[in-house]
């Protein structure tokens, strides 16, 4: 009987498939990974709901195809690096031990030694061999990453970078959002990766979640791709990786990757318009009389704005401010008082508005559910 | 500390001659101008046919026959002044000199008149689109070293006029002809980028 | 500082009154006086920006603190990385080079002295220049202070729409100025040692340290410009609105990465190898052997300039670049890792069979192997362009380059320092001192750097002024701003050290550490002229032929 060629494994990696060599054994990788990489940086994975992320971005824990390409090149560079630096260091911490002057050698100078052809030879073929299986190896996965084939099922997304937030557009779907992505779980059965268009408003942004891929900048007047196939339900956390000014810091990326079926109920939720409640009606009027209607957008309404993001479904999200704030009543309350009070020097002014403006306002924005 | 060492060693040669400290620093600047007129040339390419709006070279520019005969030639009758120099001829030397600031003076203002009507008739200016900023920085860039050698040229013969000017100041005048014979290769480089491959 | 160093040479020992001597030093164009003071600024500078990543450190020891504004924490780490590059690592090296190449080629002084004078001046106001941003950035519309767009000032953040006021102008100009102080510094290198070397001193019976600075001029004086071209152009988009980098009109923020990136990474080599060309004179004199491979040394060093000019793109694997302009320049990067790891085995060959002497010189020499050893490795992981997807812009970069900047290349700067003030000042510097300056500052070194790499690895980007608690990385930070305290009283104990030291250290000798190269056979501190009769060489190491008249080095080479 032929022994089974995948295998789920468990255990602090969470949970994914693995294919068994011929005669049953796990990968090298896997082996040397476990070996060497158990302890240092422990945490479960992701959790396999779309609740609250655990706040892992561990890049040796990857979750996603392309994650996983990089970490495999990783492991293979580390375990060569380590080795390196044990027979080097151990030479240098040798020859520093065994050299060292004694006091018998006083007055006699050792054998003045100019160099050795052989030696020097060795030791310059030796590291052109390591850098040459080196070279090979990037190659391969540089190509794996980025020139990998679009299977049928992929979503596309375009990413906008914004000081200091992420707009996100599912064109295909009519979906614009912000700061959380929100895609289908993919199996390997029937992929479902994401594959991103990555662009900017302003300055250079970097789109960065490391459980599910490396990361790449999103500059303006420049389209660049990358692709993400995640394969574990969960909420994953990222940041904006190239610095953009002063918020750079609080420009959090939320990937929620929704199990099968989920993702569509969440596409259906998204497209609804906005519920018309008359018990908010003077909180509608305090948002549609101010400025708020020039920078951000609801939809079904005369709120067109670009600049800021796209409030239709504002209470779906987790945070405010793209990670600056928990999404609660209380905080979107103080973001609306003085945003520069939960992300100083952020590009949204304080409206100056009045208490029981504010309490209007929260009411109505807390239906955009 | 006397090398007494020195005294009992086999004899090498006795010649120990190094290069000239002029030499090798115009070498140098050279080299380092280079790599500035370097990059402005790789943004002037990089940005060929990337300008969104705006007049365009093919539309725009004519190709500075005048302007590009006289600096070259003012290579040619820097060298001819040098080697009167050489030769002590003063008057042919302060004449040949003359030319070839006269040269220079007519190459730059070439230039001007060409941005004259680049910026009055066609209304390119640096900031108009990436074809005004390069091409203005550009040659611009180039023009700024060709007055700096032009000024060193008049103080020469404003020096030379007044007697200060030897023999011993041969090389000097060598190297301020390599720093514009280095003013007229770069020209040629700029110029078959702008007026020949950029239209 | 250097007017304290001036009053110990012999000639000025009736002290001057205090204009007399500031005057000289405005006047000077004595080469070891300029390299005096280019290394004593470069010193002050080290502390003033040090102090900012103290207070960098101290806003990141705990998560969500509030100890700076983000926009001073912005302001701060972009001073910190500009100044200690171009204010503190190049006049450094500037001063090496002007106080040692004319003293071990045998010269008398520079090929251009008053050049000299003016690249020091050029470097210190444009220094001046970038701290007086403070102050005048805000101009009249009260806008801008102190730069904070990062030290390579990536477009279009730079541009006038996002870095309002004039402290992008300021980062630009101060540079321009500094620079063109480099750039001369070099030239006058290179035409020194061209054509002011004693007679018998052929190019391959220099002294390592001065081939080395030779192949540092070169990059200097080839990578310089293309900054110097970028910032001109930034400029002209700033103040003539130019479109270089205005995305808006077609130009491109990338291309803004390749002009400075093809600058900054030779850069990163023209700050490191003046660090080996210490060590390879250090390591040799306290082995007891002559450096194993001099000829391969040389080579491996012009290689190292010559391929430093194909890798800069690895700074920018994550820009989106083809899959084979990642793979091009993957393969330059980790190439590069063969000239630099020969190096460390030539130094291991040269120690190998001697007699090693752990003085201070030597003792800095060993924390700069190990630590350069670990440094070029985390900088193969990061030529890997898929491992660098993950780890560029994140603290693992951030550890690597400070294991090369501090671990590596400040370390072998604490070595010269240690090596050769005995020559410059005529005093031994203090050893009790010297011991607890390295052993402090080791420490605190690691503490600082090596949680870094895990921060890293664990999702850190760089450049963030605080960051929430949950993620892991909060035990890595506080650990690393402890450090910050052990470095901070290593560089007390050298301070202290170096001023009591020009008063009360041992004297010195001609050669205190039986060295072999030409500086050692004049006084301590050298007169003004250098050597009373120059020298004449027939070897590489021209004190061991003197020294053993049985057994000199021309006989092997």
């Amino acid at each position: 009987m032929s022994p089974p060629h995948v295998v789920i494994v468990g255990g602090s990696y969470g949970e994914r498939t693995m294919k068994l060599g011929l005669l049953g054994q796990k990968s090298l990788l896997w082996t040397l990974r476990t070996a060497f990489f158990p302890w240092a940086l422990t945490s479960s994975a992701a959790r396999a709901d779309t609740g609250a992320s655990n706040g892992i971005t561990n890049i040796f824990k990857p979750l996603s195809t392309p994650a996983e390409a990089i970490y495999e090149v990783s492991v293979l560079v580390l375990t060569i690096c380590a080795g390196i630096f044990l027979i080097v260091g151990g030479l240098l911490a040798y020859t520093h031990i065994r050299f060292r002057r004694r006091p018998e050698d006083d007055g006699r100078e050792p054998p003045q030694v100019y160099g050795s052809n052989q030696i020097e030879l060795a030791w310059t073929v030796i590291p052109i061999l390591i850098v040459f299986v080196l070279i090979l190896v990037t190659a391969r996965t540089i190509a794996d990453v980025q020139n990998a084939a679009r299977p049928a099922g992929a979503l596309d997304v375009t990413v906008v970078g914004h000081q200091w937030w992420w707009e996100i557009r599912y064109p295909e779907l009519g979906i614009v959002t912000a700061n959380e992505l929100h895609v289908p779980v993919s199996d390997p059965t029937k992929r479902r990766p994401t594959f991103l268009k990555l662009e900017s408003a302003d300055v250079a942004h970097s789109f960065w979640v490391p459980q599910l891929a490396g990361k790449t900048d999103a500059i303006p007047n420049r389209d660049n791709r990358m692709w993400i196939e995640p394969k574990q339900p969960g909420t994953y956390l990222g940041n904006c990786a190239e610095y953009c000014g002063t918020q750079h810091a609080r420009m959090l990326l939320r990937v929620i990757v929704h199990p099968p079926g989920e993702f569509e109920q969440w596409v259906e939720a998204q497209r609804q318009p906005p519920v018309d409640d008359s018990q908010v009606q003077a909180g509608r009027n305090v948002f549609f009389s101010t400025a708020c209607v020039n920078c951000h957008a609801i939809n079904g309404t005369r709120a067109d704005g670009k600049f800021g993001p796209d409030l239709t479904h504002l209470m779906s999200r987790e945070t405010l401010g793209s990670g600056a704030a928990p999404n609660t009543p209380e905080k979107l309350r103080v973001w609306l008082r003085d945003p520069q009070l939960l992300k100083e020097g952020c590009l949204m002014p304080n409206m100056q508005l009045a208490d029981t403006e504010l309490d209007h306002l929260v009411a109505y924005l807390l239906t955009l559910k | 500390m006397t090398n007494a060492a020195a005294a009992t060693l086999p004899p090498e040669s006795a010649e120990w001659t190094l290069p000239s400290r002029r030499k090798i620093a115009v070498v140098c600047l050279i080299c380092t101008e280079a790599a500035l007129f370097t990059i402005f040339v790789v943004a002037y390419l990089f940005y060929l046919g990337k300008s969104v709006t705006g007049p365009s070279p093919a539309a725009e520019l004519e190709i500075p026959v005048r302007s590009t005969i006289c600096l070259l030639s003012s290579s040619l009758t820097i060298v001819l002044a040098e080697r009167a120099f050489r030769r002590e001829y003063t008057g042919g030397f302060r004449l040949w000199w003359l030319i070839t600031i006269l040269l220079a003076v007519e190459f730059l203002r070439s230039t001007a008149c060409e941005w004259q009507r680049l910026l009055t008739t066609h209304q390119l200016t640096i900031s108009t689109n990436l074809f005004g900023t390069t091409f203005y920085s550009l040659i611009g860039l180039h023009a700024s070293h060709v007055t700096v050698g032009l000024i060193l040229l008049v103080l020469v013969l404003i020096l030379s006029l007044r007697g200060h000017v030897e023999q011993a100041h041969a090389e000097h005048l060598e190297m301020l002809s390599w720093y514009w014979h280095f003013v007229d290769a770069v020209w040629v480089v700029v110029f078959t980028v702008v007026y020949l491959i950029g239209r | 500082m250097a007017s304290q160093d001036l009053a110990l040479s012999p000639a000025a020992e009736t002290s001057l009154p205090l204009t007399a001597r500031l005057h000289t030093l405005v006047v000077t164009v004595d080469h070891k006086q300029l390299g005096l003071m280019y290394i004593g600024t470069a010193l002050l500078f080290l502390v003033v920006s040090g102090g900012m990543a103290a207070v960098i450190r101290l806003q990141l020891a705990v998560p969500n603190n509030t100890l700076v504004s983000p926009q001073v924490f912005n302001r701060l780490f972009t001073m910190h990385g500009t100044a200690m590059v171009f204010l503190v690592g190049m006049p450094l090296i500037a001063g090496l080079m002007n106080y040692l190449v004319p003293l071990m080629i045998g010269a008398r002084d520079m090929a251009f002295p008053r050049l000299n004078a003016f690249g020091y001046w050029m470097f210190l106001f444009g220094g001046l220049l970038l701290y007086l941003s403070y102050l005048a950035a805000p101009g009249l519309a009260g806008q801008g202070s102190a730069p904070d767009v990062g030290w390579f000032a990536y477009a279009p953040l730079t541009g006038r729409a996002f870095s309002r006021g004039h402290s992008t102008d300021y980062w630009i100009l101060s540079l321009l100025v500094s620079s063109g102080g480099s750039i001369v510094s070099a030239i006058n290198v290179i035409t020194t040692i061209a054509s002011l070397r004693c007679k018998g001193m052929t190019l391959m019976r220099m002294p390592l340290f001065v081939w080395m600075m030779l192949v540092v001029s070169g990059m200097i004086i080839l990578a310089l410009p293309p900054l110097s071209a970028a910032q001109i152009m930034l400029l002209l988009d700033r103040f003539l609105g130019a479109r270089f980098f205005d995305t808006q009109a077609g130009g491109s923020a990338v291309l803004w990465q390749h002009f400075f990136w093809i600058f900054g990474h030779p850069e990163v080599y023209i700050l490191m190898i003046p660090g080996f060309a210490c060590a390879s004179e250090i390591i040799p004199v306290f082995s007891r052997k002559p450096i194993f491979g001099y000829p391969a040394m040389v080579g491996a060093t012009m290689m190292i300039g010559f391929i430093s000019v194909g890798v800069w793109a690895h700074h920018m694997f994550a820009v989106g670049m083809t899959a084979v302009g990642n793979t091009f320049f993957a393969i330059s990067t980790l190439l590069i890792a063969v000239p630099t790891g020969i190096k460390i085995f030539n130094w291991l060959g040269t120690m190998y069979g001697g007699q090693i002497r752990f003085e201070l010189p030597m003792l800095f020499c060993l924390g700069f192997l190990f630590q350069f050893l670990l440094a070029g490795l985390t900088g193969v992981m990061l030529g890997v362009a898929p491992f660098d997807w993950q780890l560029t812009d994140s603290y693992f970069v951030v550890a690597h380059f400070h294991y090369v900047l501090v671990g590596s290349f400040l370390f072998t700067i604490f070595a010269a320092i240690y090596y050769w003030y005995p020559k410059a000042s005529g005093r031994m510097l203090n050893t009790k001192l010297g011991l607890w300056h390295f052993w402090l500052f080791a420490l605190g070194f690691h503490l600082t750097f090596d949680p870094q790499h895990l921060a890293g690895i664990l999702g850190m980007p760089r450049r963030i002024y605080t960051y929430d608690a949950g993620r892991g990385w909060e035990i890595y930070n506080l650990i690393s701003s402890i450090g910050v305290i052990f470095q901070a009283g290593g560089i007390l104990c050298l301070v202290i050290n170096l001023l009591w030291s020009l008063r009360h250290g041992e004297p010195a000798g001609d050669d205190p550490w039986d060295a072999w190269t030409l500086e050692w056979s004049t006084t301590s501190p050298p007169p003004a002229y250098n050597f009373e009769t120059l020298p004449e060489v027939r070897s590489r190491r021209p004190l061991w032929d003197l020294k053993h008249p049985e057994d000199p080095d021309w006989k092997y080479e």
